[in-house]
C-alpha cells in the first residue's frame, strides 16, 4: 500500500468540499488545505476593492477567554490594554516574548466584561494558546476555549460588503462601527460579527457554527458577493501595507521597528509579557523601519530579494508583489532609519537584474474610511485612493 | 478543451508553430492557466541566438516566477512588443496574440523531439494539479 499523499495530512476547514466544489485551487498553507484562488488573484482581488468578495479565513485561531480575571489575564499576555477596551470594541494586539520579539500579531476582541475573543495566525494558534495559558495564576478566573475546529470564520470585504451582510444577516450589521463588534441571532444560533479584516477594506469578520457557516457562505455566493482565495488576501494585505507575520514580522523584529508602537500600551503598570525589553527598546529608538517600496521598472519584486543602496546591500524585502491597482510592484523591508525616508530612492535585485525603487510613506493604498450606514453625519470622505504620501 | 493541432509542443509548456524557415513560440494555455495572472514577460532581444530547451527567459504572475524555455535553437527575429506591454495577452489569448517570439530555425529536425497536440495533450492530464511548471 502506497503512503498517503501528503494533502492527506493537512487541516480543512468545514468549507472544503465547497471550494473544490467551486473550482477553487487548493495549496497547502500554514498547515492547512487552502483556496489560493478561484477564478483568478487579480479579479478576486478587483472585485474586492470595487465591490465584494469572501475569504474562508477557518484556519485561523479561534480562542475565547471567558471569565471574571479574563481581562487581568490578557492584560498579562497581550501588549496592548485590553483592560481599557470598551465592550463591543476589538483591537490589534501582539502577544510578544520577553525580548520583546513579536510571537504573533492576534486581533483581540471584547463581547462584554467577561468574554474576550483572540484572533491569531493559523500557524501560531498553538503556540498563542499555551502561551497565554502560561500566564494563568492559581485562583484566577479565566478559562480559554479554543474554538478553531467548532466553527466557520469568514471575511467579507469590500466597499459593498456591508449591503451584502445586511442583506443576508440583518439590517442590524450596518450600524456595527469600524473594529466594533457584536453578537447577532441567525439560524437558532448565534453569529460573532466584527467590522473588521485584513485587505484596507470596508468589511466584516464572522465567527458562526460550522452549519450557519456553510449557509453564509452559499448566500454571499449566491447573492454575487465573488469567493477569494489566499492569493488576492495577501495582494490586499500588501497594498494596505498590513504585516503578515512569518514575513514582515516575527520574534526577530521588535514592534517599534515594524511601526506597531501604537499597540504596545505603556502608559499603566501592567506587568505584561515583554514589557522590561520593550520599556528599553522603545528608550533607545529604532535603528531601522520596516518601510514601503513602490518599484520604477519591470519585474516583480517577493520577499527575500536585496535592497540595494549605492550597490551595497541594505536591506532584504520580507514581502512583496505585483500590485494589481498600481499596476507595479511593491515591497515592504526594514530599512536603516536614515535610508527610510519617503522619496529616498534605492534599488532591488531581482534575479540579478537592478530594479529601481522610490521609498514611500505607508500605506500603498490609502482607501476613504468607511462610515456606518446608519450615521447621520457623514465622515469627510479622503478621496486619495491612489497612492498615500 | 483540445491544444490546437497546427503546431509541436514542449515538455516545459512551450509551443512551436512552424511556417516555412521561421517558427512562433508561445506557451500553452495550460501552462498559463497553471502560472495564473501574468504581470511580466522577460524575452530574449531580436538578434540574439536561442538554444533549443535552455533558458530563453522569464515569465511572473502575481504567483510566482518561472522560467522560459524554447522549444527550438535558432536566431529571434522578432519579439512581441505587445506582451511585453501587456503581459495579460498570455492569459486571454496564449496560442495567437500571445505569443512572444518569432525565431529562424537553425534545424527544423529538432521538431522532431516535441510532442504532438495529441500527445501533449495527454502529458498534461498525467501532470498533478499543483501549480508546477518547467522542470
Amino acid at each position: 500500500m502506497s503512503a498517503p499523499p501528503s494533502s492527506e495530512t493537512l487541516r480543512k476547514t468545514p468549507l472544503f468540499d465547497l471550494h473544490e466544489r467551486q473550482g477553487g485551487r487548493i495549496v497547502p498553507f500554514a498547515g492547512w488545505a487552502m483556496p489560493v484562488q478561484y477564478r483568478g488573484i487579480v479579479e478576486e482581488h478587483r472585485a474586492v476593492r470595487e465591490r465584494a468578495g469572501v475569504f474562508d479565513v477557518s484556519h485561523m485561531g479561534r480562542l475565547f477567554v471567558v471569565g471574571a480575571d479574563a481581562a487581568r489575564l490578557l492584560r498579562r499576555a497581550l501588549t496592548y490594554d485590553v483592560t481599557s477596551l470598551p465592550e463591543g470594541h476589538g483591537h490589534y494586539t501582539l502577544l510578544c516574548n520577553d525580548d520583546g520579539g513579536i510571537i504573533d500579531d492576534p486581533y483581540v476582541y471584547r463581547l462584554d466584561q467577561q468574554r474576550f475573543l483572540v484572533v491569531g495566525n493559523a500557524a501560531n494558534a498553538e503556540r498563542d494558546r499555551e502561551r497565554i495559558a502560561s500566564f494563568v495564576e492559581p485562583g484566577m478566573d479565566a478559562e480559554l476555549l479554543d474554538r478553531q475546529s467548532q466553527t466557520v470564520m469568514l471575511a467579507v470585504q469590500g466597499p459593498a460588503a456591508s449591503g451584502y451582510v445586511a442583506r443576508i444577516v440583518g439590517p442590524d450589521v450596518a450600524a456595527i462601527e469600524k473594529r466594533a463588534c457584536t453578537e447577532l441571532p441567525y439560524m437558532q444560533t448565534k453569529l460573532f460579527v466584527s467590522r473588521t479584516g485584513y485587505t484596507g477594506e470596508d468589511g466584516f469578520e464572522i465567527v458562526a457554527s460550522i452549519d450557519a457557516g456553510r449557509a453564509l457562505w452559499r448566500l454571499l455566493l449566491a447573492e454575487g458577493v465573488e469567493p477569494c482565495g489566499l492569493g488576492a488576501r495577501d495582494t490586499l494585505r500588501l497594498e494596505a501595507a498590513l504585516p503578515l507575520w512569518g514575513n514582515d514580522i516575527d520574534e526577530t523584529t521588535d514592534p517599534y521597528e515594524a511601526g506597531l508602537g501604537w499597540v504596545v500600551s505603556l502608559d499603566d503598570e501592567a506587568d505584561f509579557a515583554g514589557r522590561a525589553a520593550l520599556e528599553r527598546l522603545k528608550q533607545a529608538g529604532v535603528t531601522r523601519r520596516l518601510s514601503c517600496l513602490l518599484a520604477d521598472g519591470r519585474g516583480v519584486i517577493r520577499s527575500g530579494y536585496p535592497v540595494l543602496h549605492g550597490g551595497r546591500q541594505i536591506a532584504t524585502t520580507t514581502s512583496g508583489g505585483h500590485s494589481p491597482t498600481l499596476n507595479t510592484s511593491i515591497a515592504m523591508a526594514y530599512l536603516p532609519k536614515d535610508l527610510a525616508a519617503p522619496g529616498t530612492a534605492l534599488a532591488v535585485d531581482v534575479r540579478g537584474r537592478t530594479v529601481p525603487v522610490t521609498v514611500i510613506k505607508r500605506p500603498f493604498l490609502r482607501k476613504p474610511a468607511a462610515a456606518p450606514s446608519t450615521t447621520s453625519n457623514p465622515q469627510p470622505h479622503d478621496q486619495r485612493d491612489k497612492l498615500a504620501g | 478543451m483540445p491544444s490546437p493541432d497546427d503546431r509541436k509542443y514542449s515538455k516545459e509548456h512551450e509551443w512551436l508553430l512552424i511556417d516555412g524557415d521561421t517558427a512562433t513560440v508561445g506557451i500553452t494555455d495550460y501552462a498559463q492557466d497553471q502560472l495564473g495572472d501574468i504581470v511580466y514577460v522577460d524575452l530574449p532581444e531580436a538578434g540574439s541566438t536561442v538554444t533549443q530547451f535552455e533558458k530563453m527567459g522569464e515569465i511572473e504572475s502575481v504567483k510566482a516566477v518561472s522560467d522560459l524555455y524554447t522549444p527550438a535553437s535558432g536566431e529571434v527575429v522578432e519579439v512581441n512588443q505587445q506582451v511585453v506591454e501587456k503581459p495579460e495577452l498570455v492569459n486571454s489569448d496564449p496560442h495567437g496574440a500571445g505569443w512572444l517570439i518569432r525565431i529562424r530555425l537553425a534545424d527544423a529536425s529538432e521538431a522532431d523531439r516535441l510532442m504532438s497536440a495529441a500527445d501533449y495533450d495527454a502529458f498534461t492530464a498525467a501532470e498533478s494539479n499543483d501549480g508546477a511548471l518547467g522542470p
